[in-house]
């Protein structure tokens, strides 16, 4: 499978162990991914909160890149990536008004594709069967909550993913590598976002209730596939636990982490010992 | 030579404001046929109406065309017109220059131009019209109720107590419907069964109502006072005759783990089963969908059992067939399915809920089964979950109503007074018990409706936020819901020990398949249409077919029997004259140029057309032919558009008069 | 999505922007329900779009809810009517924070939203450092707080042996269309 790949800043930035992480897994996958060359920011939150057109324009741009480099599929790891990409396109595809005005502001033409997918959709389009009978290290002192965060699911008519009350996709991968998941009640609920720096108390307080109810239903870490998310519930796990007077010692995974566990990937390939929150024990004598 | 009057109506100012009737009427007066023609200001009034018939009689007309509103508004009042007049009553023609011009155009000279080419079209025709009279037909003065609750039951009673005889169609084994399910009744207060039951039981034993139950509407041929209904009677594997009801079956019966129908769930039941103690017919059924004895010849416990040899595995459907002159359609409504699936592809489910997922987020009708003092728990308000009695409870309004993204934008009208009492029955047996409201507005609009949401509020002490609920999830036991006050302007979170969603009323499963059937349609959401929302609620489009109760719209058990008992009424209209009256433009065959093909009797969709022998006195047979049942015939024209050899006609729609009007147009 | 003609004519910029017909809403407070931050909010999405029905643009515009917002679409998920909620509350941003009406105590949320534009508007991609510091230095230059200066500075240290702290940011190869980009963007159209 060849796909292209958009990483974002965030992959780029402090989240590059996900780019790692993903890199890896997708290399044992046998799924090759060509980074769109010369690819510029989204626009994240800044550019929906401030200005519309800039919103569609940034990732406009992205996609035209992305198809005269000859890419039909691109995967976009971060989900608000993926859910600006999706939007720009169905924002142009409905408003001829506004592709006039987007081709004219990026200076390259609308078009079709390439057909924007998250982690979780490559690993079902690599198969998880084919995956499961790869596993040469079945996960199975791993008992995760899944945890999607916003935007891999909503708003449902742009992301057009799973099931945006209880979804299961990200449960069915994790079921593959032979890991456990636990049934719990925060799969959906928002970690703070980017308010990280502008409203830490938000983040501290959102990000909270997720670890919170992650542990009460039995969960030893939380699996995410939203560099955003990472940050929110890793690098801000030692804060919350100050700030509640609580302990949770919950390690965070990104999704291609415990599928490069299973396939047999150690913890320098994937830089899971990158994280903040140290990773499970049995995995580290893995 | 056709001795034909023009009259031009006015409209008020409808028509002329457009139309130029003065030129109308002199450009009329050069027609080829015409004799006089005029124009009024209400051509439908009395002065109207006197001038054509003075007209007829001193012009001595033979045709007559109006120029005017639709024919669906006056052809009727036109037509009585010229009869008083002596003129028959279909050699009259009208020529739209209301919906299909004032109305429609701006610009005078051509709306004008308009006019005089539809009036010629119309003179056209009206020379070819025959004299016609209307086909009469007997009428069987018996009448189909299909659905036994409680619409379908005063109904039943109504028509019964006229002196008809009734045949009422039940689908369940017993009749009752969902009042019979329900604890009490709002605003009284009354015990759901105690008012139902004599009525059932009146049903059961009236010498005029043969009931049918665990039947079903197979086939629906004819027409208005010539119905001809097949009927399906489910194989019940118990003899009605010989079974006392003992109820011994039921109880030795091994298989007791199926859902209970009555008990929406809250229950299970046995193989065989009396379906609810005031059951009438009070005999119980085998569900032969999980008896083991009719899937693979096992047990038979029950009919070892059985003292008097009632039960009868060789029992097998049986189709009969009624003879009826009306039909009144009571089928009642069924709950929304809360959870995810769902029977059409245009409504989704709540997700976010949680109902199916939480043993204890239950809907209306269960949570009715709870506090019935015949139900699950013998009336005690348990979770399911634990048993345990629940001291907070969350009770949701609108879920699924008024929810267009869900695909149900209407108001089931009844969950907010339903709620209300539901708190209400609530307090009165769990003292220390608190009910929470979750309402966006409060429909409460019968007789001492809203004292009574008020009063469960005042004195029952019941919590009410104005708001809609997100999300339900459970933790430790607890259902937390998130909702929300918009009065205050704040979320509001509770923490339940039960959640009851007040759903939306549907129509029952099946009804869109009945709807066929009868010739009825359905609106957007699956309930059955009425002819006119305003002046006609009860009747529906197909004549002799009628509508009352759930099955038209949400509504309360006041407004269903109200329902029922108009239908009762419309059905007395129908049978109280000896004969019918059909229109006459029906298709007629030239039996002498007929092939005998029989395109169209393969074709015609209401099989109203026969194959006839034409014989000689003497028996020899001359020829075949088609032969049209005027009675059946729906005037649709399919048997004109296949015959090759263009014997079949419509009266008053012949191709002669189309082609004429097509000429007199060019 | 189609929208008639706005009913409401104060609206109407917000409902363009968003391609959503606020009348549709009747305000059954479902979106505040599921909101995680509506507790803190001084309008909370319910009684926002009511602003803007009741035609209080101003109101809406300088509240401090729309800076509260994290964006988590659960309101626009959930609404029975379909109205686009949270894409009112981004084109009530946008105007807010083309009009200059932000609400005072939100000024930290828009100062990162503007610095964050800022650097990718130079850069192409984000500069993390470097928006690091320009956000801290203009809250500080604001609020005089100095503490905002090293707030979560110990992470720098851990961020740095984990291999995350980029001292030097990338830069794309083709600044000239990232600049034109924002340039025809910010000044409201095509050039």
């Amino acid at each position: 499978m060849n796909l292209g790949y958009y990483p974002g800043c965030a992959l780029h930035g402090s989240s590059n162990d996900y780019d790692q992480s993903l890199r890896a897994t997708m290399g044992a996958l046998g799924v090759t991914l060509a980074e769109v060359d010369d690819w510029i920011c989204c626009g994240a939150t800044a550019a929906h909160s401030l200005n519309h057109k800039l919103a569609v324009a940034l990732p406009a741009r992205n996609l035209a890149l992305a198809r005269q480099q000859g890419h039909e599929q691109m995967l976009a790891p971060c989900p608000l990536c993926s859910m600006q990409l999706l939007r720009a396109e169905q924002a142009m595809a409905s408003d001829e008004k506004l592709r006039a005005e987007i081709e004219v502001i990026v200076e390259a033409p609308a078009g079709v594709g390439p057909r924007v997918l998250n982690l979780i959709q490559v690993f079902e389009n690599a198969g998880l069967d084919r995956l499961k009978s790869a596993v040469k290290k079945p996960l199975k002192h791993v008992k995760a909550a899944c945890y999607y965060g916003c935007l891999l699911v909503r708003p449902p008519a742009v992301t057009d993913f799973d099931d945006a009350e209880q979804p299961r996709s990200m449960e069915a991968v994790v079921a593959a590598t032979g890991a456990a998941t636990v049934e719990w009640n925060y799969k959906t609920e928002c970690c703070g976002a980017g308010m990280t720096m502008a409203s830490p108390e938000t983040v501290l307080e959102l990000s909270n209730r997720i670890l919170s109810n992650a542990a009460a239903h039995g969960a030893n870490c939380l699996v995410v596939a939203c560099p955003m998310c990472h940050v929110n519930l890793d690098m801000k796990q030692a804060a919350i636990e100050k700030r509640f007077d609580v302990h949770y010692n919950l390690p965070i995974y990104y999704l291609s982490d415990l599928v490069g566990m299973a396939l047999g990937l150690s913890a320098s390939e994937l830089g899971t010992q990158r994280h903040f929150v140290a990773e499970l024990a049995a995995a580290k004598e893995a | 030579m056709s001795r034909i009057g023009v009259f031009v109506c006015w409209c008020g100012e409808n028509i002329a404001r457009t139309v130029d009737v003065d030129q109308v009427v002199q450009a009329c007066r050069e027609l080829t046929g015409v004799r006089c023609a005029e124009h009024y200001k209400y051509m439908c009034s009395d002065p109207g109406q006197t001038l054509i018939r003075e007209k007829i009689v001193s012009q001595r007309l033979d045709g007559v065309v109006v120029a005017s509103c639709s024919p669906h508004m006056h052809l009727k009042t036109f037509r009585r017109a010229v009869a008083n007049a002596g003129l028959n009553p279909y050699r009259i023609e009208i020529a739209n220059v209301r919906e299909q011009c004032s109305w429609v155009h701006h610009d005078k000279a051509t709306a004008t131009a308009k006019a005089i080419d539809l009036i010629r079209m119309a003179v056209a025709k009206v020379h070819y019209d025959h004299a016609l009279q209307p086909i009469r037909v007997p009428v069987t003065r018996r009448a189909l109720v299909i659905g036994g609750g409680v619409a379908g039951i005063q109904a039943a009673l109504d028509i019964a107590d006229s002196g008809y005889e009734v045949v009422l169609v039940e689908r369940d084994p017993s009749i009752g419907g969902k009042m019979a399910g329900l604890s009490e009744t709002f605003p009284t207060l009354d015990c759901s069964q105690c008012i139902l039951t004599p009525r059932m039981v009146e049903v059961g034993q009236h010498p005029r109502i043969r009931l049918h139950t665990y039947s079903e509407v197979e086939q629906v041929e004819g027409f208005i006072g010539n119905f001809e209904v097949t009927i399906r009677k489910k194989a019940r594997y118990v003899d009605m005759v010989k079974c006392t009801g003992c109820g011994e079956c039921s109880k030795i019966c091994p298989l007791k783990r199926t859902p209970s129908e009555f008990d929406f769930g809250m229950s299970t039941r046995a193989a065989i089963y009396m379906p609810f103690p005031q059951a009438v017919p009070a005999r119980p059924v085998i569900d032969k969908n999980v008896c083991a004895k009719i899937i693979r010849n096992g047990c038979g416990l029950c009919e070892k059992k059985c003292a008097p040899g009632a039960i009868n595995f060789q029992d097998r459907d049986e189709l009969i067939q009624e003879k009826v002159g009306a039909i009144v359609v009571a089928t009642g409504y069924k709950l929304y399915s809360i959870g995810r699936e769902q029977a059409s592809a245009k409504i989704t489910g709540y997700g976010e809920y949680g109902y199916g997922k939480y043993k204890d987020v239950i809907d209306g009708l269960q949570f009715e089964r709870l506090v019935s003092a015949s139900g699950p728990t013998n009336g005690e308000i348990k979770r399911p979950s634990d048993g345990k009695v629940p001291q907070t409870i969350v009770f949701i309004a609108c879920v699924g109503s008024r929810d267009n993204a869900k695909g149900l934008a209407y108001c089931s009208k009844i969950c907010c007074m339903y709620t209300a009492k539901h708190t209400m029955l609530y307090k009165h047996k769990v003292h220390a018990g608190q009910a929470h409201v979750f309402y966006m507005d409060i429909r409460a609009g019968g007789k001492g409706y809203d004292e009574f949401v008020r009063r469960a509020i005042e004195q029952d002490g019941a919590r009410y936020y104005r708001g809609r609920v997100s999300k339900i999830t459970q933790e430790n036991g607890k259902l937390i819901v998130r909702g929300a006050d918009t009065l205050a302007g704040v979320p509001v979170a509770v923490e339940a020990d039960m959640v009851v969603l007040a759903a939306a009323m549907r129509p029952a499963e099946g009804v869109e398949e009945l709807a066929q059937k009868l010739n009825v349609g359905c609106d957007e959401f699956g309930f059955l249409l009425e002819s006119h929302p305003k002046l006609r609620p009860v009747e529906t489009n197909s004549a002799g077919v009628f509508i009352c109760g759930a099955c038209h719209a949400p509504k309360d058990i006041p407004e269903s029997v109200a329902q029922a008992s108009a239908a009762a009424s419309k059905v007395a209209v129908t049978f109280a004259a000896s004969e019918l009256t059909r229109e006459p433009e029906v298709a007629r065959i030239n039996e002498q140029t007929c092939a005998a093909c029989f395109a169209c009797v393969r074709t015609c969709p209401y099989h109203a057309v026969e194959r006839a022998e034409i014989r000689a006195r003497n028996g020899t047979l001359i020829k075949h032919t088609a032969r049209v049942n005027q009675g059946l015939c729906m005037g649709c024209g399919t048997c004109v558009s296949v015959c090759p050899s263009k014997s079949a006609d419509i009266e008053g729609f012949t191709e002669e008069q189309v082609y004429s009007e097509v000429e007199a147009l060019v | 999505m189609e929208t008639t003609a706005s009913f409401l004519p104060g609206a109407a910029a917000v409902e363009s922007l968003s391609h959503t017909q606020i009348s549709q809403c009747y305000q059954c407070g479902k979106c505040t329900a599921g909101c995680p931050v509506a507790e803190h909010m001084d309008s909370p999405p319910t009684r926002l779009i009511r602003l803007l029905q009741l035609g209080d643009v101003e109101r809406a515009l300088s509240s401090d809810s729309i800076w509260q917002c994290v964006s988590c679409q659960t309101c626009s998920t959930r609404c029975p009517k379909s109205v686009d909620c949270a894409s009112i509350l981004d084109a009530l941003r946008q105007l807010a924070f083309e009009r200059g009406t932000v609400s005072p105590s939100q000024h930290r949320t828009v100062i990162f939203q503007k610095a964050f534009l800022s650097n990718i508007r130079r850069h192409g991609r984000l500069n993390e450092l470097e928006l690091i510091a320009l956000f801290k230095g203009e809250v500080f230059l604001r609020d005089r707080a100095l503490p905002v200066l090293f707030e979560d500075a110990d992470l720098a240290p851990k961020l740095q042996r984990r291999g995350k702290l980029h001292l030097v940011g990338e830069q794309v190869r083709d600044r000239g269309v990232v600049a034109r980009i924002f340039a025809r963007s910010l000044n409201g159209g095509a050039q």
